[in-house]
């Protein structure tokens, strides 16, 4: 006599647990197919974003065997700082062994270190950390100013668009990622040679002097800029927002 | 059981002291309720938190001299703030707790307004007056606002700033895609300042669309616009094959012909690469135009269209006509009149026509169009207001087609409909709309645009920036936009400056674009001899650029109608032309100009004035400027460029008077080593 009530009442527990769990759970994995041995950044690295924003360029990370040969079918898990968001979160590697991912970084500056997991043949988690950064306002702001007045000259890469002066130059500039010089130059001197030059600090004179076509909030900004982008971090570059 | 109540109530209450004595403990507990409650409030425990957290830290006097306990309030009534924020965000004036990244802890970050005196929710949203987490951030109480979510933060500057801001890119972006993209033709928006946001796209005229391209081509654009030109701002309606055949039928019949277009072209179309090639080049084409290149990157401007696989796409006749004179087709386009000859015309048109791609139309066959089709592409033509967009001869442009979106960023979250398992806020349901509209329903009729998530969040900022406050504010809390001048210039130079569509690039009296400098002061710049030769033949000032004054092959005539307006009329009251000589300065002060340009102020690294030394090359370059600028331009550029030309790159130096006019005296002594030379220059 007391079997069937049991049995209903277990029947409804678990109606209950599933339509009750049925909220929260995500989306299955997909099953991989393959294994590999190694994973690696293809694009995408060390990118900078108003925070709360997408990053300009999706992130593309690839999948090696052990033979360092790109690996289809083998899936890939993104995960970082809760408030990241990644399209899609996970997925399994195409015909040339690369998962695509768009990323839009959390709504406080900083950076944050993005992590990529594959399972390798033994069925063990192996990881990609890799590091974006969110820019507050003020950063953006030094972003804009170092576009329209500084990195004609400061960033030797070149485009299409916008070819570099770098090369032209006799000494050359410190790119502002140059985190190695430009982290131990404190902000005073570093608003110096904003302001008054280069030869305010006994450098080049190519550098030019900037205090009167910026303003002091300005300066403020480009050097915040410039400490956001520093590689390898400044010491008070702001936040690290890991997942916890 | 009932014996045992009996009792206890006898015990309790039996005589009239023990009860009273009772009900007093009881009152008096639940007097207690009310400080308790308030001990154990939210802000009281987030108050308490930040004292432990700042106990250990190097800075902890500091701070524990700045902190305040209580409920702390930001009162302002001229913007009706009353924000409570701060009681729990504690440390949001505490520049040094920048390492912090536990809320509601952070410092906020640096921005020009200051917290005290504009307060919380004014940017934020959300309710201010509140002092628990859930009441000030969400709208559980169906308050007004619920907070905005960060991402879209810049929306709240646009409320009071209406032009662009330097530290706001997104909500400028937001902006620009709404004019750039077509979105304010169908929906209308009307700024707080009265005005109606305009459209920039310039969607060509459909009514002698037979003239210019054929109805295969029509049907594969129809069907997706992008497949033809990844740049097309064009969206996809996501239309049938029997609608697109319809309507592109109906779209051919209803086409008229333009006289000029149809006519045989007096010159085939020459098949020489090279030559057309470098006649593309030497037009400056790509500055406009876009070309996929062979890595299938796109090189070019972005005024005019992608001209990939425009082979598959015009009529050889049209494509002559169109070189030969744009403004016969469309008087209005941004296109110049180059004033090609008939053999430039067949080298360019066949270099144009052999951009094509074999692919786009190879699946597209078409029968006959019967009547029944043209009328139903007609009824389509319509029901999807192709005409808010285009000029369609015999259909009207529709009044209202689409939603007005000017408080779009008020409307309550009532009204809207969502998807399941979206988040049920206005941002949200801004940005899933944007993104894939036909989600909503199939039936709708807003098409599939081709936005990145980065461009959807910028749309959405700036839609929410449309809403009530915006509109409200008194004028003397806002700061208006520079507002696109109508100026147009007087006269035959006016209609020559019309026909070369000179402000497609070059911005005069607040009017025009922004690819070339501004030509509101070049009469006072340039020297009038430079201006002739220049427009014969523009040659480079700028040696990076890739984007440059075409050349328009412009008569005599044409050229000193031109340069007699421009040095008469775009004067700046600042520049006395004539207050400073062309030559004979003293070799002394050459000679100083000379040292302080390559030593003091190291103009080198950015501008060429010996070009076996100097490689600078953000400037112009400065080999010929003795003939070019006039000398008082130059001194004044000297003192104060941005005075001159906001925005410029180049640095205000805050020079002497004395340095000033030095550099004056050697650069006004570089000059064009007569005409030969010029001539080989020129090559």
């Amino acid at each position: 006599m007391t079997r069937p009530p049991l049995a209903i009442v277990t029947l409804l527990a678990a109606v209950l647990v599933t339509s009750c769990s049925h909220k929260t759970a995500s989306a299955p994995l997909p099953t991989p197919t393959a294994f590999g041995a190694a994973i690696v950044e293809t694009s995408g690295e060390k990118q900078t974003a108003q925070a709360g924003t997408a990053l300009p360029q999706p992130l593309v990370v690839q999948v090696n065997d052990d033979q360092g040969a790109a690996l289809p079918g083998a899936l890939v898990e993104f995960s970082a700082a809760p408030e990241v968001i990644f399209d899609p979160a996970n997925g399994l590697t195409d015909s040339s062994g690369q998962v695509t991912t768009n990323v839009t970084l959390g709504n406080l500056a900083g950076r944050y270190p993005l992590t990529a997991l594959t399972t390798n043949k033994a069925r063990k988690k192996i990881a990609l950390t890799i590091e974006e950064t969110a820019l507050g306002y003020q950063q953006t702001l030094g972003r804009q100013l170092n576009e329209q007045y500084c990195e004609r000259c400061h960033n030797p890469e070149s485009t299409v668009e916008r070819v570099s002066n770098f090369d032209n130059l006799e000494i050359k500039p410190h790119p502002f990622t140059d985190g190695d010089t430009l982290n131990k130059i404190g902000d005073a001197d570093l608003t110096a040679i904003i302001s008054h030059g280069g030869p305010a600090l006994n450098k080049s004179a190519l550098m030019p002097a900037w205090g009167s076509t910026l303003g002091k909030s300005d300066i403020q900004a480009l050097i915040s800029y410039i400490r956001a982008i520093s590689d390898p971090p400044y010491r008070n570059a702001g936040p690290v927002y890991g997942p916890n | 059981m009932k014996e045992i109540l009996k009792s206890l109530w006898q015990k309790l209450f039996g005589d009239s002291v023990r009860a009273f004595g009772l009900v007093s403990l009881v009152f008096l507990a639940s007097l207690a309720i009310a400080p308790a409650k308030n001990y154990f409030s939210e802000w009281r425990h987030y108050q308490h938190g930040y004292l432990k957290m700042i106990r250990n830290r190097s800075d902890a006097v500091t701070l524990q001299r700045h902190f305040q306990g209580g409920i702390q309030q930001i009162w302002l009534p001229d913007l009706a703030v009353v924000d409570r924020c701060t009681s729990c965000h504690v440390g949001l004036k505490e520049a040094s707790l920048a390492d912090v990244n536990m809320q509601p802890f952070r410092p906020h970050p640096v921005i020009p307004h200051k917290v005290d005196q504009f307060g919380c929710a004014v940017c934020h949203r959300g309710q201010g007056a509140a002092t628990t987490v859930a009441e000030a951030h969400s709208s559980t109480l169906a308050w007004e606002q619920p907070i905005l979510p960060a991402k879209y933060i810049e929306s709240s500057c646009g409320e009071c700033h209406r032009g662009p801001l330097p530290g706001t890119p997104q909500l400028n972006q937001g902006r620009h895609l709404l004019s750039r993209y077509g979105c304010v033709h169908c929906h209308t928006v009307k700024l707080p300042n009265g005005s109606t946001m305009k459209a920039t796209d310039d969607p060509p005229s459909l009514s002698h669309i037979a003239d210019k391209t054929t109805r295969q081509w029509i049907y594969a654009w129809l069907k997706d616009p992008q497949a033809y030109a990844a740049t097309a701002t064009m969206p996809n309606f996501k239309l049938s094959d029997d609608d697109a055949r319809d309507m592109s039928a109906f779209l051919i019949a209803n086409s008229t012909p333009q006289p000029g277009d149809t006519a045989t072209p007096s010159a085939k179309p020459a098949s020489d690469p090279a030559a057309g090639a470098s006649l593309y080049g030497e037009s400056f084409c790509a500055s406009c135009h876009a070309v996929q290149n062979a890595a299938g990157n796109l090189v070019g401007g972005d005024v005019g269209p992608e001209l990939t696989r425009v082979g598959s796409k015009v009529k050889p006749e049209w494509l002559q006509a169109w070189l030969r004179n744009p403004r016969a087709y469309d008087a209005e386009t941004a296109m110049p009149h180059y004033r090609f000859n008939d053999p430039q015309v067949a080298t360019l048109s066949g270099f144009l026509l052999a951009k094509a791609d074999s692919d786009l139309l190879a699946n597209v066959h078409l029968e006959e169009a019967t009547p029944e089709q043209i009328a139903h592409g007609k009824r389509l033509v319509s029901d999807y207001g192709c005409a808010s967009c285009h000029e369609i001869a015999g259909i009207k442009k529709p009044e209202n087609f689409a939603p007005e979106l000017s408080r779009i960023g008020n409307k309550p979250v009532t009204q809207l409909v969502f998807l399941p398992g979206m988040q049920h806020t206005l941002p949200d349901y801004i940005a899933a709309k944007i993104k894939q509209p036909r989600a909503f329903g199939q039936a709708l009729k807003m098409p599939q645009y081709t936005f990145t998530p980065a461009q959807i969040d910028s749309l959405a900022t700036a839609l929410l920036a449309l809403n009530d406050r915006a509109a409200s504010l008194p004028p003397s809390l806002t700061v208006a936009a520079t507002l696109e001048s109508d100026y147009q210039p007087a006269g035959k130079a006016g209609k020559l400056m019309t026909d070369l569509a000179c402000f497609s690039c070059h911005r005069i009296n607040g009017h025009g674009g922004d690819m070339a400098p501004d030509l509101t002061w070049e009469g006072s710049s340039v020297q009038r001899q430079w201006l002739v030769e220049f427009l014969k033949n523009p040659n480079t000032l700028r040696p990076s650029l890739i984007r440059r004054m075409p050349k328009f092959n412009l008569t005599d005539e044409e050229v000193n109608e031109l340069t007699d307006y421009i040095m008469t009329v775009y004067q700046s009251p600042a520049i006395d032309r004539d207050s400073m000589p062309l030559s004979s300065y003293p070799q002394g002060q050459i000679e100083l100009g000379k040292q302080l340009f390559y030593g003091k102020y190291a103009c080198q690294g950015c501008h060429i004035v010996d070009t076996k030394t100097d490689k600078g090359y953000i400037g112009p370059t400065l080999t010929q400027v003795g003939s070019r600028l006039n000398a008082a331009w130059i001194f004044g550029w000297m003192k104060n460029p941005q005075a001159l030309r906001p925005g410029t790159a180049e640095p205000n130096r805050a020079m002497s008077d004395e340095d000033a006019r030095a550099l004056t005296a050697f650069l006004i002594a570089q000059k064009a080593a007569g005409k030969s030379e010029v001539a080989r220059a020129k090559k």
